[in-house]
């Protein structure tokens, strides 16, 4: 080993970089994006829409399509617009199974992800159980949760719980269980218990694959809430909006069945943009994925 | 606060005793192996004694097993024969001595979810100290690194050296009697590196603790260290105990001197001996 070359080599290195320290890349401290490519972002998408709407109705006019083929965009306005007792009803039914189905899935599906990550032997006797529920396609099992159960509603809700309950297990149970193992030495290195360790280590660690997971089971829930209804054929009052459909395409009531699928894809959406919103929210301080990249 | 002022604290007036301290040691490894799981011998028959005041380096090439000395004295994992005592230590309740370590790992280890002011604060809110009540004592922490302008940054704004700064602030904290330290600068560039090694090396000088550092580098083991411990593989055990006399503080005119320079050569000679095949004890 050459002691004298890399002595010469310590005489010129340490020369003392300024003691203000530098904040690299903060995300304060990003530019800004101009006003105007910000304006395209939402320029840009709605102009698509109209532009969309428009060559579909002036097709519908210009080729004399009937409504009950395909109805024009303002006849689906008009039908949104006339039949909203009826869709409003019934979307109102499918976002309570919606909803109740996804917190139950949120508090049950973290739940038992802190429960599992106890201990190896829980894990062992319960997580099968989970993975059966979740590949066993829920459509298979709705006749028999409507025999189970008191009312049809109370069987749409086990379903769209069903399935929407595993992504958050998985993805809770996998964040919880990539805790790094330094930061868990350290932990231990400072006398922390199991709770403190819990709360200040493994859940925040947890809560970027605990999103993730929401971000899935949102939108699940409200697919389950409709496709499990379509299962178990409820009718009547009281319905959600997957009779609606049903019920319309009976009657070839077409614009009222576009207006239904117009109602459930605004929901999704809305679904979808308040879970990436919170899950930006919670994120943007510290997860790469909610930190803009700049090179 | 700045570090100058730092200076003038009381616990500035503890005189360290550098390499020449006598006494019973803080810790004392006896006969120590370790056998993992999977068969490996990391460690066989290791005894070392660290005094307080000392600042000693476990010098070796990769797989000598001194990381594992490291861990064992710090606690994570048991050895698998021999015994580790700590000689002044107090009890607790279920007789088991209260080590006052800080560990500082090569990577940062921070919490990328908290700030750097509650990564620092970590080690006392687990002794559920508020953080009202210890507000200073971080912030403190954070100013003998430098870092005191940063307390609300997160980790991923900082760069690799500021990440291991506050790793130190974090492991200062407590103030540990004894601080331990697993290649802290290895992912380092050079420059970053000198710099740390002097900031580390002042802090020890003013407030005299006890540091195991563990590295593969001859020349930051003798620029920082009173005592290398040159630690030999297969089986890990400990080959040669080297005193560095030189006096502190010291600076750039030690690491450009003569005296460096013989105790590397001497330090790399011991090394390139522990990783002869069949090496035995000189």
């Amino acid at each position: 080993m050459n002691v004298a070359a890399d002595n010469s080599q310590a005489q010129v290195a340490p020369a003392a970089p300024p003691a203000a320290p530098v904040i690299e890349s903060a995300d304060v401290a990003a530019p800004r994006e101009s006003a105007g490519s910000r304006a395209l972002r939402i320029v840009v998408p709605t102009g698509m829409l109209v532009l969309l709407l428009v060559i579909w109705q002036l097709y519908v006019t210009v080729a004399h399509v009937p409504h009950y083929i395909l109805p024009s965009p303002t006849r689906i306005a008009q039908a949104l617009w006339s039949d909203w007792p009826v869709l409003g009803a019934s979307l109102l039914v499918t976002l309570k199974i919606t909803f109740t189905a996804l917190a139950l899935a949120l508090a049950g599906g973290v739940l038992l992800a802190i429960i599992l990550v106890q201990s190896k032997w829980i894990e062992l006797a319960f997580y099968p159980y989970a993975v059966i529920l979740q590949v066993t396609p829920i459509v298979a099992i709705a006749p028999l949760i409507l025999i189970y159960t008191p009312t049809t509603q109370v069987a749409l809700l086990i379903c769209a719980f069903l399935v929407a309950f595993f992504p958050v297990l998985s993805n809770t149970t996998q964040g919880l269980k990539s805790t790094d193992h330094n930061l868990l030495n350290l932990f231990e290195l400072y006398g922390a218990n199991r709770w403190q360790t819990l709360v200040l280590l493994k859940i925040p660690n947890a809560l970027p694959y605990f999103l993730a997971g929401l971000r899935i089971a949102g939108g699940l829930s409200l697919i389950a809430a409709v496709v499990a209804e379509f299962a178990a054929g409820s009718a009547g009052a009281g319905s959600g909006l997957a009779f609606r459909l049903l019920e319309s395409q009976y009657r070839l009531n077409i614009p009222r069945l576009f207006a239904a699928l117009v109602l459930l894809s605004v929901t999704g959406v809305l679904i979808f943009v308040v879970t990436s919103l919170l899950s930006w929210l919670l994120l943007r301080k510290w997860h790469e994925s909610a930190v803009r990249r700049e090179n | 606060m700045t570090v100058r002022q730092m200076a003038a604290l009381p616990r500035a007036a503890i005189v360290h005793a550098g390499s020449g301290a006598a006494g019973r040691p803080l810790v004392s490894l006896r006969s120590i192996s370790k056998t993992f799981s999977n068969g490996t011998v990391a460690l066989q028959n290791l005894d070392l004694d660290v005094r307080a005041g000392e600042f000693v380096s476990l010098l070796g090439p990769s797989g000598c097993g001194k990381s594992t000395a490291l861990r064992l004295i710090a606690g994570l994992g048991e050895p698998s024969a021999g015994t580790i005592e700590w000689p002044g230590a107090a009890r607790d309740a279920a007789g088991r001595p209260v080590r006052e370590i800080a560990f500082v790992f090569q990577e940062p280890t921070l919490m990328p979810w908290a700030t750097v002011f509650n990564n620092v604060w970590l080690p006392l809110r687990l002794k559920r100290r508020p953080k009202s009540a210890v507000r200073d004592d971080v912030m403190q922490a954070l100013a003998m690194v430098g870092l005191e302008s940063v307390a609300d940054s997160y980790p991923r704004e900082l760069s690799g050296g500021m990440k291991m700064r506050v790793s130190i602030a974090r492991a200062l904290i407590t103030k540990p009697r004894l601080l331990l330290m697993d290649e802290p600068f290895a992912a380092l560039d050079e420059i970053t590196r000198f710099r740390l090694n002097d900031d580390l090396l002042r802090l020890w000088e003013q407030f005299g603790w006890t540091v195991v550092f563990v590295t593969h580098s001859v020349f930051e083991s003798v620029y920082l260290s009173s005592r290398i411990v040159v630690m030999a593989s297969r089986p890990g055990r400990v080959f040669c105990d080297l005193d560095v006399d030189a006096p502190h503080p010291r600076g750039e005119s030690f690491r450009t001197s003569v005296a460096y320079n013989d105790y590397c050569r001497k330090a790399s000679e011991t090394l390139h001996d522990a990783m002869m095949p069949a090496a035995s004890k000189p």
